[in-house]
């Protein structure tokens, strides 16, 4: 063993190279999932009672995208991350396996759960007892490997990348201990009960359900955005200061914003006010970590003209810096009182959703891929560059149309006659919403597209093929 | 820059850092959600307001399976258009024994907070089960299984204990008489004595066959019975009138 020093340390690649391919499966089934349920929106035919009716597919698809998806390539780059700014192979390989196996399983018995109507009805956080339980275990084991291997690095610091995965992993766990406490109503039940009701479980709920868009699809796509960015610019990151400033101030706000979600209902108002506040001052350090990324590229911006790859990272975090500005700009009560109920939110969702998460997540496995592979690049750069386009004006259709669509249903709601009285019945505006359905639909499909234009770049890189028209092309920077 | 270097001890040991992150978060969390633990001063005690029935409860877990609250709003807010549309904003009383909340978080079809008897039960059976037979624009799903679906009521003693455990005032009597209770409340007063019923959850209980199936309690029959009662525990015009009669 007292040689290991003078080796080259050999990564543990296997577990990342299983959860690179669970992310780009689950992404497609996702985003599938989506396009069907936004079909049915517009065309209701479509919902086929039991399994398949919108109630149940809306949870398949949201935990398909955000754990699924997600959570996938959080695990993918984290292990890819921890291990090569530490300096060290992951801690123990038998339980970094244990944790894709039953992370993977976890996902298959929560989508299971959904068809046939096993639901807490608490969204984002919908899996059952049993499937919580499961689901601690396996993050119990993530935290260990990751931690553990943070601590047998060779590096004297901690990477900032590694810190946000780090908050990420301790944050959810505790967002998912607190949310899901629950009583079955017997050990052979699916069913259970949340320990807290009304009002309680309300305030519970969505300071779980706005981390884990704060800390599930923010703090840990931002680690992996401190990472890939530099790499792929070859250069580091703008500033080390800001890096600091960023992740204290960006972890310590996002908890305060949940109430946001429940403007003007039973909530106390002093809880509404704090939500609102919060979400307001939350935009700062949003935009820091935005700027700390863009600005990464000074001295590099001429990469961005070639590189679509960057291209991919550099429109995550414009998308990342909009819908982050958009987010405290719902959260003013009075803005949220036209916003709240609306499609606008699924509209500001998605801009966050597709652009940001979708997009980081795409750079890293345009940067990994050829890597964990051994190969020297990637089959087709020109191919990226037709997912990047295809992938952004369907983001642009879907969040354009929830624009318009959200802001028309909100204002027809609260439209009165001369009268005095209320101008629309409710189903007025479900018919209005039609063609805007139908437009958001199709911006998925270009996005599915999208991502099925990657899986063919990823089938032929993988095998090790090189586009014959791109044979010639120089280039730079890929080799592991 | 000083701090930078105090920085560094946390960027020198993950520990260190795991635990400072860990208080950071855990801040917002402790002064928004412990408060409202504190009863008294976040849900005003409200007359009416008592426990669902058996038969109510079944079809809250239908509604919660099916999805509904994924495009259906249970909360009112205190906004001039929604208080002439829906009726009187939500109180946090109507909410308490909602083990979760139903509150939603959209609405891609009409606020439900105070549907309850707003409809008459053979539009809300055959609205479920052809939504655009009634309404030719909606984008509703249909639930016509539901008729066909015998309402599962052998456990309802084990979900009312479960309630019992997290708070809910059921007695021991409610627990036993259940699946009893359940039946009774959906066949009809004229062929059942409901007396218990009424003795368990008081004279506010509408107990009736709900979805024109007389000999069959289907998990229609639950779904409608819990969609009749919501918002109508609360009396908001006697309430109104002691208002005004105080002035």
């Amino acid at each position: 063993m007292a040689s290991s020093d003078t080796q080259q340390t050999t990564y543990n690649d296997d577990v990342v190279r299983l959860f690179t391919l669970a992310t780009i499966f689950w992404g497609v089934v996702g985003f599938l999932v989506g396009v069907l349920i936004a079909a049915q929106l517009a065309f209701p035919d479509l919902n086929i009672e039991p399994y398949l009716n919108f109630g149940r597919l809306r949870p398949l698809h949201t935990s398909a995208v955000i754990f699924a998806f997600g959570g996938s390539a959080l695990f993918a780059t984290s292990y890819y991350v921890v291990q090569r700014t530490c300096g060290v192979r992951l801690w123990n390989d038998k339980m970094a396996m244990f944790t894709f196996w039953g992370y993977q399983s976890f996902i298959v018995i929560a989508a299971l759960g959904y068809v046939t109507g096993v639901t807490q009805s608490k969204e984002y956080a919908e899996p059952e007892w049993y499937a919580d339980i499961w689901l601690t275990i396996v993050w119990v084991c993530y935290l260990l490997v990751f931690l553990m291997t943070c601590i047998k690095r060779k590096e004297p610091h901690l990477y900032v990348a590694n810190w946000f995965y780090l908050s990420f992993i301790i944050t959810v766990a505790i967002l998912h201990l607190g949310n899901n406490l629950s009583m079955p109503i017997d050990i052979t039940s699916a069913k259970s009960y949340s320990v807290f009701a009304g009002v309680q479980s309300a305030m519970i709920q969505w300071w779980y359900g706005h981390n884990a868009v704060g800390f599930f699809l923010t703090a840990g796509f931002l680690g992996m955005m401190y990472y890939f960015v530099p790499k792929e610019a070859n250069r580091p990151v703008y500033s080390y200061r800001l890096s600091i400033v960023h992740f204290w101030s960006l972890i310590f706000i996002y908890i305060w914003a949940g109430p946001h979600h429940l403007h003007y209902t039973a909530l106390p108002d002093w809880a509404q006010t704090l939500g609102m506040t919060f979400s307001i001052m939350l935009w700062m350090p949003s935009w820091g970590g935005m700027i700390n990324g863009v600005m990464t590229l000074s001295g590099a911006w001429h990469k961005l003209r070639e590189n679509p790859v960057l291209q991919f990272m550099i429109i995550a975090l414009a998308f990342y810096g909009m819908s982050t500005f958009e987010g405290p700009l719902m959260s003013i009560r009075a803005i949220n009182s036209l916003s709240h109920y609306t499609d606008w939110t699924i509209g500001h969702v998605h801009s966050g959703a597709l652009g940001w998460v979708g997009f980081i997540s795409f750079g890293a496995l345009y940067y990994m891929v050829p890597r964990l592979w051994g190969r020297d690049r990637l089959y087709s750069t020109k191919l990226v560059s037709m997912h990047l386009w295809i992938a952004t004006i369907g983001i642009v259709f879907y969040i354009t149309a929830m624009w318009v669509s959200g802001i028309m249903q909100g204002l027809m709601w609260r439209s009165y006659d001369s009268m005095g009285f209320l101008e629309y019945s409710f189903v007025e505006s479900v018919m209005a919403m039609k063609p805007f359905y139908v437009i958001r639909m199709l911006g998925g499909l270009l996005y599915l597209s999208g991502a099925l234009i990657m899986v063919y770049n990823f089938w032929r890189t993988i095998k090790g093929d090189v586009c014959a028209k791109e044979q010639n092309l120089k280039v730079e920077g890929v080799a592991a | 820059m000083s701090w930078m270097k105090k920085h560094e001890k946390l960027e020198r040991n993950s520990i260190l850092l795991l635990g400072f992150t860990i208080v950071t978060v855990l801040i917002g969390g402790i002064v928004e959600i412990i408060p409202l633990f504190r009863m008294e001063t976040v849900i005003e005690p409200v007359e009416g307001v008592r426990p669902y029935t058996p038969l109510e409860l079944a079809g809250y877990n239908i509604y919660i399976r099916e999805g509904c609250y994924n495009c259906h709003s249970q909360q009112v807010r205190p906004l001039r258009d929604e208080v002439v549309r829906y009726g009187h904003y939500s109180l946090a009383a109507e909410s308490m024994y909602d083990h979760p909340f139903q509150w939603g978080s959209k609405r891609t079809g009409p606020d439900l907070a105070r549907v309850g008897g707003k409809y008459s039960d053979e539009w809300h059976t055959a609205h479920l089960k052809e939504p655009r037979d009634l309404v030719p624009e909606s984008i509703m799903p249909s639930y016509e299984f539901l008729l066909h679906k015998p309402l599962k009521t052998y456990d309802l003693r084990q979900h009312l204990n479960a309630l019992k455990k997290v708070g809910v005032p059921y007695t021991e009597e409610m627990i036993e008489d259940a699946e009893k209770d359940a039946r009774k409340q959906a066949t009809g007063e004229a062929r059942t004595d409901i007396s218990s019923l009424h003795e368990h959850y008081g004279e506010n209980v509408n107990a009736r066959d709900f979805d024109g199936q007389p000999g069959k309690i289907s998990e229609m029959d639950a779904l409608i019975a819990y969609l009749q009662v919501l918002g109508t525990m609360v009396d908001f015009e006697s309430a109104q009138k002691v208002e005004e009669g105080a002035q």
